[in-house]
């Protein structure tokens, strides 16, 4: 490396006692990607953190050089003003903004007086063309997809004379068309001569795109080696420190009866003009996991919360459960139907986050502890927290603990937990391993064939291809609100559900 | 769990300090006056009525809403209760049952607004606290309703008499410990090993020498004031409420996280429309207690009682984001601003210095709470 741009060299940062980086060090030089692989707590944001002046100079051990100087940042604009900046996984735009207003935040052109908007509108046109973004400048945040908005956060990088940009977690809810469209960015950027550290669970994309991937496991520094040389499942046995034969542990299980039929579901915002479910119909059986595959957008959430009771515009459908016609108008109704739902996204939909692990994991089904006048009897109710911890190896210091402590794998146990709480005849899960480490999927994966061998029935949407293919009996594959194409999963291939899912055209049911 | 039991301990602390700074101050600023029998009979009757408001005040807040009508809405019970009872000749039973259930309409009227309409809290109740002061002037003619029947007075004026009140307070204190006792004996059964026991007992132990050491101060006055034994039983209902119940743990979930609680089959509007409710009845309570002691209803009665209500809840540690706060935690809070009214009072403190040092005492109670969370 003849002119290394970033060296961090043997970083250690601890909290109260713990280590959270020991000893990590890392290179890169201009025009050269490197990712960082470790599972959900292995300290990859915490490094991030340090280098990009979260954690200040000095709360720290080690060195980061960048351009050759010592990086003494105190705050998050020393490190920008270096040309350091991080695009955190939760996008920081203002939604109500326009994208050029967004790009000049805080930096804007022109006096404290004036504004020279026709210099910042120039300057936004050049740079969303660097990003090859076809969206106006006056454009409202609002009105773009997630995908779009990530461009926008690299054009708001780029503005900033950005060398070096880290990329936290991208993709994670992107669809493939923008994933593709994200990684083309990334590598002309490259060529360019800046320098990018992506993060990222999604090992084909770590694979395709970097020159270097350095792997850290519980604050160490496991090794740096050249992408050329790695395979997916090397990354993974270093991550986790031991081999995993397959992602998928596919178990065989015995699928039975129609227990779900779900007929003409359509869903609609009010005052749309376009329903975001159109009259989809179908049917789920006993012991089953039914995979459901689309674009992000093409109703795959909307139909699973008319199902749950959740959508908040208006729905329609003719739903039977065991052969009851039932009507569910609120998520009471559906639990108490006997249909869980784990929700997409974890944070707002999912966890109560200043509450204790066990008292989120019974919010269910508090009344079933209640004795006279609505006491909780805290003695029952701490058996099956335990029991439920136990079962699917939540890893908690106690459950007494804060739930947002946890790492995202554990915090989606927790909510699991939650929902077979209600001893669901249905489990919906929305998205249920995005963002969560290798070895919690596996686990979630495990859990989820050992439910259905009890009798369960699974619906999982996923944008995850590989995982809809290596979880699921049947596919599901939606496209612009209808159910496109129906497959089983043997012989299925990503590349038939993208076209089903992609392509106008003829049904495929 | 450390954590979170070492940041409501250092809450705690913080409280018990700041009341026992305030306590020694005035007591060495007024030559002992502030600590004398009387003095701390009156000061603790004047607590009584933005203490009842800050339990029904301190379920709103937690729950990530707002009552800005509270004030409004004791004058206006209050006066009916007055109008009920002297116009009417209503006898006491009947006069404060029918304002409770008042209290409870009025309380559940703004809650229906607010979870099932989703008007904001903020709006809901100042439209409350303007047609609420409305109603009053409107029902009184902007004249006072007074005077009051003698059972009335039993309310907000007498005192329980000697054994009783020794009593209860016995009973009080007993309890307390076995109740630590029972918890740390179901603890160890548990196998849970329980690190907080020390700090428990240490609990106990300091509020039963605060209750003796009250006790012994009342009685050599002229004994337990009845709103004083009102509020203490009201702070325990609420507290089991809010610890115990399933609808109090849904408090607390919905403030947390109102679309988590949604998704995980909570009647979320219910349960927020229940909580206006019992803040309305609480409401209720105060504005007898208010009425008794007044003796007489009047238009402007209440006037600004929201606001220290809101500040007791804060500076006893409730989160205006929602989700944290204990009804312990907010009666310390109106201790606290009481303290604050009658020592300043005794020392003869003009009203505007009055005014400027409670509000700075709320900003800065609050600045402390954000500068340990921060720091955590």
């Amino acid at each position: 490396m003849k002119q290394t741009l970033l060296d961090m060299r043997s970083i250690v940062k601890s909290f109260s006692g713990v280590r959270a980086l020991n000893g990590v060090s890392i290179q890169l030089d201009r025009g050269e990607v490197l990712s960082i692989c470790g599972e959900n707590g292995s300290g990859k944001s915490t490094l991030m953190k340090v280098l990009s002046g979260v954690w200040p100079f000095g709360s720290y051990e080690g060195e980061i050089f960048f351009e050759g100087n010592l990086v003494k940042a105190l705050t998050i604009r020393d490190t920008e003003a270096l040309g350091i900046v991080i695009i955190h996984q939760e996008l920081a735009l203002v939604k109500e903004l326009s994208v050029m207003e967004n790009i000049f935040l805080g930096n804007e052109l022109g006096s404290f007086a004036r504004l020279n908007d026709e210099e910042m509108h120039r300057r936004t046109l050049d740079l969303l063309a660097r990003v090859k973004l076809d969206v106006l400048p006056d454009t409202a945040i609002r009105d773009l997809g997630v995908g779009q908005q990530q461009l926008v956060e690299i054009a708001k990088a780029l503005n900033k004379n950005v060398k070096l940009l880290i990329l936290d977690e991208p993709t994670s809810s992107l669809t493939t068309t923008e994933i593709d469209i994200l990684l083309n960015i990334v590598s002309e950027l490259k060529q360019q001569g800046i320098a990018c550290i992506y993060i990222s669970h999604k090992l084909d994309e770590v694979l395709t795109l970097s020159d270097w991937v350095t792997v850290i496991r519980d604050g160490d520094h496991i090794d740096t080696k050249a992408a050329a040389q790695l395979t997916q499942n090397d990354i993974i046995s270093m991550m986790v420190g031991r081999e995993l034969d397959e992602l998928f542990p596919r178990e065989e299980h015995n699928i039975g009866e129609v227990v779900l039929r779900v007929k003409h579901a359509t869903a609609k915002q009010a005052g749309a003009t376009r329903a975001q479910v159109e009259d989809v119909s179908f049917e789920l059986r006993h012991g089953e996991i039914l995979g459901i595959a689309g674009l992000i957008g093409s109703g795959r959430t909307e139909l699973m919360q008319c199902l749950y009771g959740s959508y908040d515009g208006d729905y329609e459908a003719e739903i039977e459960l065991e052969g009851q016609t039932v009507n569910i108008r609120s998520q009471r109704v559906a639990l108490e139907a006997g249909i869980a739902m784990v929700p997409e996204d974890r944070k707002r939909h999912g966890i109560v986050p200043i509450m204790s692990v066990g008292r989120n994991i019974t919010l269910s089904v508090l009344g079933k502890y209640s004795s006279w006048f609505g006491a909780v009897n805290e003695d029952k109710e701490s058996n099956d927290i335990d029991d439920y911890i136990a079962q699917l190896k939540v890893k908690t210091a106690s459950a007494d603990l804060s739930i947002k402590n946890l790492s995202g794998g554990n915090q989606q146990k927790a909510i699991i937990a939650k929902c077979l709480l209600t001893h669901p005849k249905i489990l919906i899960l929305d998205e249920p391993t995005r963002g969560i480490d290798v070895g919690a999927k596996y686990e979630i994966y495990k859990l989820m064939f050992a439910l259905v061998k009890q009798g369960m029935s699974i619906i999982m949407v996923s944008s995850e291809l590989s995982e809809v293919i290596g979880i699921s009996d049947r596919v599901l594959v939606m496209h612009e609100g209808r159910l496109k194409g129906q497959f089983d999963h043997q012989g299925l291939t990503q590349e038939m559900i993208m076209n089903c899912a992609i392509k106008e055209g003829v049904a495929n049911v | 769990m450390f954590k979170t039991i070492k940041t409501s301990q250092l809450q705690l602390f913080a409280m018990l300090a700041a009341m026992l700074l305030i306590v020694v101050f005035f007591s060495i600023a007024t030559d002992g006056a502030f600590i004398s029998p009387r003095n701390i009979s009156n000061l603790i009757r004047q607590t009584a009525i933005v203490g009842v408001l800050a339990i029904g005040m301190v379920f709103v807040i937690i729950s990530a809403e707002i009552d800005l009508s509270v004030g409004s809405m004791m004058g206006l019970l209050g006066g009916i209760a007055a109008i009920l009872d002297v116009w009417f000749n209503f006898p006491i039973l009947l006069t404060v049952l029918v304002t409770v259930v008042a209290g409870l309409v009025l309380g559940l009227f703004n809650g229906w607004w607010v979870a099932y309409q989703r008007v904001p809290s903020f709006i809901v109740t100042l439209a409350g606290m303007l047609a609420f002061r409305g109603i009053l002037v409107g029902l009184t003619d902007g004249a006072t309703v007074a005077p009051t029947s003698s059972s009335l007075a039993i309310i907000g004026q007498s005192y329980i008499p000697s054994g009783w009140g020794i009593s209860v307070v016995g009973l009080l204190c007993l309890g307390l410990v076995a109740k630590v006792y029972a918890r740390r004996k179901a603890r160890k059964q548990h196998g849970v090993e329980n690190k907080a026991a020390k700090f428990e007992y240490a609990k106990a132990f300091v509020a039963v020498a605060v209750l003796l050491v009250l006790l012994y101060a009342l009685e050599s006055y002229r004994g337990i004031p009845t709103p004083i034994l009102i509020m203490g039983g009201l702070i325990l209902i609420a507290t089991y409420v809010a610890k115990r119940t399933a609808f109090g743990r849904r408090v607390y979930a919905i403030g947390g996280n109102i679309e988590a609680t949604r998704m995980s089959g909570v009647n979320v509007e219910r349960t927020k429309m229940l909580v206006f409710g019992f803040n309305g009845m609480m409401v209720a309570v105060a504005a007898l207690i208010l009425t008794s002691r007044l003796g007489a209803g009047s238009p402007a009665a209440g006037n600004m009682a929201e606001l220290d209500a809101i500040a007791a809840c804060v500076i006893g540690g409730t989160s205006l984001a929602g989700g944290v706060g204990a009804v312990f935690g907010a009666i310390m809070g109106a201790l606290i601003m009481a303290s604050l009214d009658n020592g300043m009072s005794m020392l003869d403190v003009p009203t505007f210095w009055q005014l400027i040092v409670k509000g700075m005492i709320l900003l800065l109670a609050v600045w402390l709470d954000v500068k340990t969370k921060k720091a955590q």
